[in-house]
């Protein structure tokens, strides 16, 4: 199951109903909020790195967004007082939105294909998600320049076979940050939604058939609401991750599809406005924070992150 | 039984497109990198190797080339160092706010990259370490540490800590108890968080873009300023070069994990996948 429970360990639990404190163990067991003991001292060349290299400069974007260039609401107002800005926050969320529904689309067969198949088929599919991970962002939406552009290898292919005799429009608009991001996306719906799918019991729908269900039944009110919590993970994690683009809809959309990351971008090329990049900055980060809020409510990010098992 | 069978044809269909639509376009960029044209056209009219020449001729692409793999390499030492050190505390100590220290190591991960190199970048104006390696090196040892956290946490939860108690039994000191036995046995999650940490350094391009100027320029952010405007079809001889390396570097690796985890296999089943994502704006 992607969704994580915490249960505590069982010696915790008997630990805390009992008089003795715990007997010496292998792992002596964790208790919340513990004081910092030899081991743990270990976590504070990390946590001081961070705090100054990460932290701190986030509290200093926070700190400019209501000082620059002069102290008060002033960016803020800007931002959400101006059509024109609106207009880039409508279309970070639209276009996020649309690659969710495309990678949903795409990924909820992928990964139901993937519990079917035998190990090797398996592999080939898992093989597939991996390899854009294994691939530089930048060379990836470089390619899908040199896929959708008026003389790229779609167009070039389409007017070849004679389907078309006009190139289709597929870069520097909406078409082509759809493509790009949906295929920079698509894995990070495939993995918590196989991880959820196999974890199902099949025979739960052979059951439903069993007692007189069409297999579309079976599947519709057995299988898919068993996969929920997977199929929540994967859209709210597309989603969230979707919002802060800025390589991929640069490169590939036109001047109609500009994102938030773009704009935040664009603040400081030519006039130099600081504290209006910053309030955006801001606002992106309060949006993704809160939206990781409750993806951590689906899934073990942890796990998602960097799994190795 | 039949319409199930279609079914069953039609799913296959769309999943093959699918695992094309995800693979199959990168791998455009090898065949374009010998075009002979300035325009990249499909398919190329001519060939040669002018792009590459190009490539290897500039002292701008080879001394960002440089950067990156010399900042790539200062990135792993310090995340492996601070990665190993963070994950040894994490999973043995005890500290408090332990909520928010995860928290905390995972953020670099999650925040996007874009929020990241605008706060970096006015930070480091300040301290003038824009367009330095210094400064390339923190700020991408924020974003790497986190892998190496995850990886080597994983191993030294599942490792038996009875294993350094047996060699204290037999008279090894604690210090030689973990160099003989701990190191050894998560030094092949450290060797993976360290390969994610180079990838992540090495392939980083927003924070890179908010930092680079003429006195230091990454690959990547060269890169980028090669496709950003007009196309220099310089990159794509660059794309295809880095495209074998990394794809080189990966397989071996996935190769070795593949067998670790096939003969791991028959005692759990059900651990063959990697399931490793990576950042991706």
């Amino acid at each position: 199951m992607a969704c994580q429970v915490t249960v505590p360990s069982t010696r915790e639990r008997v630990s805390a109903h009992d008089a003795d404190p715990a007997p010496a163990a292998p792992r002596p067991p964790r208790r919340a909020g513990g004081l910092l003991d030899r081991w743990g001292s270990l976590v504070l060349p990390l946590v001081a790195f961070l705090l100054v290299v990460f932290v701190l400069p986030l509290a200093f974007v926070l700190a400019q967004s209501f000082t620059e260039p002069e102290p008060g609401l002033q960016n803020y107002t800007d931002f959400f007082g101006s059509p024109v800005y609106l207009d880039v926050l409508a279309n970070t969320f639209r276009i996020a939105g649309m690659v969710t529904v495309v990678t949903l689309l795409l990924g909820f067969p992928y990964a139901y294909l993937m519990t079917l198949a035998g190990p090797f088929w398996r592999g080939v599919l898992m093989v597939a998600v991996l390899v854009p991970f294994w691939t530089s962002l930048l060379i990836r939406t470089f390619a899908w320049v040199l896929m959708l552009s008026d003389t790229g290898v779609i167009n070039t292919v389409l007017r070849e076979i004679g389907l078309i005799s006009e190139p289709l429009p597929l870069l520097r608009n909406l078409t082509g940050v759809l493509i790009g991001m949906s295929q920079v996306m698509l894995p990070f719906a495939v993995l918590p939604m196989y991880a959820t799918m196999r974890s199902v019991d099949r025979r739960l729908v052979q059951a439903a058939e069993g007692l007189g269900a069409t297999p579309l039944q079976a599947f519709w009110r057995v299988y898919a609401p068993l996969t929920a919590p997977g199929v929540a993970a994967a859209t709210l994690l597309v989603f969230v991750s979707s919002l802060g683009f800025y390589v991929t809809p640069a490169l590939l959309g036109g001047p109609g599809d500009v994102m938030i990351g773009e704009l935040i971008a664009k603040q400081l090329s030519g006039v130099l406005r600081w504290g209006f990049a910053s309030a955006l900055a801001i606002a992106l980060l309060v949006v993704t924070g809160l939206l990781l809020a409750l993806v951590a409510r689906f899934v073990d990010l942890r796990r998602m992150l960097g799994g190795a098992r | 039984m039949t319409s199930r069978r279609i079914v069953r044809g039609l799913l296959g269909a769309l999943v093959g497109l699918t695992a094309l639509y995800l693979v199959a376009p990168v791998f455009i960029v090898v065949p374009m990198s010998f075009s002979d044209s300035q325009f990249l056209k499909f398919p190329p009219t001519s060939w040669s190797t002018r792009w590459f020449e190009s490539y290897f001729g500039d002292d701008e692409w080879i001394a960002s080339t440089l950067a990156s793999i010399q900042i790539g390499v200062l990135v792993t030492i310090a995340s492996v160092v601070l990665g190993t050190l963070a994950a040894l505390g994490m999973v043995r100590g005890n500290y408090p706010l332990r909520g928010a220290v995860a928290g905390l190591v995972l953020a670099p991960v999650l925040v996007p990259y874009v929020i990241i190199g605008l706060a970096v970048y006015a930070m480091f104006l300040q301290f003038g370490l824009t367009e330095t390696t210094l400064g390339f090196v923190l700020i991408h040892t924020a974003l790497a540490v986190p892998y190496v956290v995850i990886n080597v946490s994983a191993a030294l939860f599942s490792f038996d800590r009875r294993l350094e108690l047996a060699a204290m039994n037999l008279g090894a000191g604690p210090v030689s108890a973990f160099l003989r036995i701990t190191l050894p046995i998560i030094a092949p999650s450290m060797i993976t968080g360290a390969l994610f940490a180079f990838i992540t350094s090495f392939d980083e391009v927003v924070t890179a873009v908010f930092l680079s100027g003429p006195d230091l320029t990454t690959l990547p952010a060269k890169m980028w300023s090669g496709v950003r405007v007009q196309i220099d079809p310089t990159v794509a001889a660059v794309s295809s070069m880095l495209l074998l390396v990394t794809l080189a570097l990966f397989s071996g690796a996935g190769i070795t994990r593949f067998v670790r985890s096939r003969s791991g296999a028959r005692r759990n089943p059900g651990t063959a996948e990697p399931d490793t994502v990576r950042q991706t704006q």
